[in-house]
């Protein structure tokens, strides 16, 4: 089993907090990890990303050559796009449908769409909405996109909730409990929607 | 026991597993966690360990010396630009040597995503003539760390800890003992005269310094860190220098070719000699960095063996390396060329509700009002004036450089003439250009834009806070022209109005912008 997932984003949106909780998942299951992160200038408002590498062999490099990217997982789409060059052939595209417009030029948003739609494998999901049906803050949208992930990753779903619980455990029971309504809520969009 | 630690993360708990007394050092990306690590745990030892912040990375590095020489262990730790701005120390206390274990860490950033160059530290190790460790991976500088400071002690020279952001800012598991090191007791120089640089002493020293560098090399090539393995056909041959070598690997480049992987400097000459006498005919040089190990190598094997690397355009001469640099030409084929759209960058930007927004609002407005305002900026969020949609500044070099830089171009007559620094950047270097404009007064008005904080690293403690307007009062600052704002939209017309009768002042002058950084009054909120 190796996975090698992009995640992407704007700094502020939480793109750690996900690569957080896989790892402590990994970690749960035995295996190796590495994840690269972007700290420091980058952070302020501007793109950001991280490569996640899991495996049950032991990993060479920390970062995921082009090409070979399982999952682009991005809070983002115009960012989703931006890694597109790293994703296998016969990866996957999950990215959260809803634009962050800081900049002058962001490109028109349905043909964003379309090109996340080009992509042989991908789930579109609308983390804003999905965050206000389950009645939980805007900050859980990045826990729904990692729910939408759970399929593609190979680690079930119980796991992932526990490793969150882990990671969330200096927090209130209220923010752990609606991280995880979040995460669930994300695994069963992905489940009907793949 | 096992973590999931960052690089920088590894080598704080391996320097508190080696009996670490103080860590010194100024913030500085991709090395700053080192510290913060250090200061979250360093409660949990039986002895605790000196930990606050520097002014900056000369003042660290000296007192790191102090500590060693009463007979501590001690470790500085900066980004590679702040190696610069402690050279004199470091370089010198390769001379005096130590007492203690001394470890610096220098964190280079190629790619330079938060840095003005990507100048490579382990030129800082050879100009010094000390051993130097570039681990591969987070076990290896957790593990190598600890030696470091071992055989800081054991050659008694400091000893440089190389790494790059990727591994700096990258996490894996990592083996830690469970046996942590007590520290060392306090114990003063036996040979004091090897601490006064005086020539007649310092001669004396370089040439013990010259005469242990046979025993580093043997230490290189014997240590284990360092390792040759013969390929099946070893006429081709790779040599490896830290994080590249997972490169190397990760592109299955290998295949047959004989391998020296380096950690650990100066090159070991034995196993590159075994490396010829097995044939190699060519030699690629994978090299986070500049091609300093390329440059090294065509001193030590034959001219006849051909040498490929950044130097040759055989692997791009700047940026860092990833496994794409030596991926073959199917493996790129194979990417996904489905994009339609024109992605459009999106650079970092300062925070909304930023006090440096709204003080680089009402610069700019006054500055309009004259011919050829200059405005030089510095390090930190506040450089992202360059960018849209303030596009405020016109020049930005190195920590300090703006008062210097606006006071040399006023001495040519430029005028108005206006530095903008932060006030973490003002008391790393920009006080002692404040005493030189002073001097003379300088017809410069120095803009510091204070929000209590060390903000581009994460809100860090800034040297200064609270103490800022008698420090430029005492530099010979008049009162009258040490003025404070507090930078907020409704402050507009009285923020102008200060700037102005500055500018209209022909003299030095301080305007302080003063509003606490919105990340770490957000964090405190949350507290």
């Amino acid at each position: 089993m190796k996975k090698d997932i992009i995640l992407a984003g704007v700094g502020g949106q939480g793109i750690l907090s996900i690569a957080t909780v896989i790892g402590q998942a990994a970690l749960a299951e035995g295996w190796y990890l590495k994840q690269a992160e972007v700290h420091g200038m980058s952070q302020r408002g501007g793109e950001v990303q991280s490569h996640l590498r899991i495996s049950t062999e032991p990993i060479w490099s920390d970062l995921i050559p082009q090409g070979k990217a399982d999952i682009i997982l991005s809070l983002e789409p115009l960012e989703a796009l931006r890694y597109v060059p790293w994703l296998a052939p016969e990866g996957c595209v999950v990215t959260s449908s809803v634009p962050f417009r800081n900049i002058d030029n962001y490109p028109d948003i349905d043909q964003v769409y379309a090109a996340v739609k080009a992509c042989p494998k991908h789930i579109l999901i609308d983390t804003d909405a999905l965050v206000k049906e389950i009645n939980a803050p805007v900050q859980a949208a990045n826990m729904v996109l990692l729910g939408a992930a759970i399929p593609m990753l190979g680690i079930e779903p119980e796991i992932m909730k526990t490793a969150l619980q882990k990671v969330f455990a200096r927090k209130s029971e209220a923010i752990v409990e609606t991280n995880i309504r979040a995460l669930m809520a994300g695994y069963e969009y992905a489940c009907k929607n793949l | 026991m096992k973590h999931i630690l960052l690089g920088d993360e590894a080598i704080a708990q391996a320097a508190i597993d080696s009996g670490l007394s103080g860590v010194y050092a100024y913030p500085g990306t991709p090395s700053t966690e080192i510290t913060e690590y250090i200061q979250l745990h360093e409660s949990k030892t039986p002895a605790g360990i000196f930990c606050q912040w520097a002014t900056n990375e000369k003042t660290a590095m000296e007192a790191a010396l102090g500590l060693t020489y009463a007979g501590k262990r001690a470790l500085v730790r900066m980004k590679h630009v702040g190696m610069n701005v402690c050279a004199d120390a470091f370089v010198n206390s390769a001379i005096t040597g130590v007492n203690g274990g001394l470890v610096v860490v220098a964190a280079d950033d190629p790619s330079m995503h938060s840095s003005q160059n990507e100048q490579d530290s382990r030129f800082y190790a050879k100009f010094a003539l000390i051993p130097c460790f570039e681990p591969s991976n987070q076990q290896e500088a957790y593990d190598m760390t600890r030696q470091a400071f071992d055989l800081s002690e054991q050659l008694r020279v400091p000893v440089l800890m190389r790494v790059t952001t990727r591994m700096a800012h990258s996490r894996a598991m990592v083996n830690t003992t469970d046996a942590p090191r007590p520290q060392n007791n306090r114990s003063l120089p036996e040979n004091t005269q090897h601490f006064i640089l005086l020539p007649a002493f310092a001669k004396r020293n370089y040439a013990d310094l010259l005469a242990q560098q046979p025993e580093f090399i043997r230490l290189s090539e014997e240590c284990g860190n360092n390792t040759y393995t013969r390929g099946t056909n070893p006429k081709r041959a790779i040599v490896t220098c830290g994080i590249a070598h997972n490169y190397m690997q990760e592109a299955g480049i290998a295949q047959g070719a004989s391998i020296l992987k380096i950690t650990q400097y100066p090159l070991p000459v034995a196993l590159i000699n075994q490396m010829v006498a097995d044939g190699a005919e060519e030699i690629l040089v994978a090299e986070e960095g500049q091609p300093v190990v390329e440059e090294l190598l065509r001193g030590l094997v034959p001219s006849t063996v051909k040498l490929k690397g950044r130097l040759t355009g055989d692997l791009p001469r700047m940026g860092e390396l990833s496994p794409d640099c030596f991926a073959q030409s199917e493996i790129r084929n194979q990417k996904l060329e489905i994009n339609t759209v024109v992605l459009p960058g999106r650079p970092p930007s300062m925070c909304q509700g930023c006090g440096h927004r709204d003080m680089y609002t009402a610069l700019n407005e006054v500055a309009r009002e004259y011919n050829e305002a200059r405005i030089f900026g510095d390090i930190g969020c506040y450089t992202l004036g360059a960018l849209s949609p303030f596009h405020a500044i016109h020049a930005c070099v190195e920590m300090g450089a703006s008062i210097t830089m606006a006071k040399g171009a006023a001495d040519a007559g430029q005028y108005p003439s206006i530095a903008v620094i932060g006030d973490s950047t003002f008391t790393h270097s920009g006080m002692t250009g404040l005493l030189d404009c002073a001097n003379c007064n300088a017809d410069v008005v120095v803009l510091i834009s204070d929000n209590l904080t060390t903000g581009m690293t994460g809100g860090q403690d800034s040297a200064g806070t609270g103490k800022l307007e008698r420090i430029c009062m005492a530099m010979g600052i008049p009162e009258e022209h040490v003025r404070v704002v507090v930078p907020l939209a409704k402050n507009m017309e009285e923020m102008k109005a200060v700037i102005r009768e500055e500018i209209n002042y022909h003299g030095t002058s301080v305007v302080i912008a003063r509003r606490e950084c919105i990340q770490t009054l957000k964090r405190k909120a949350r507290k």
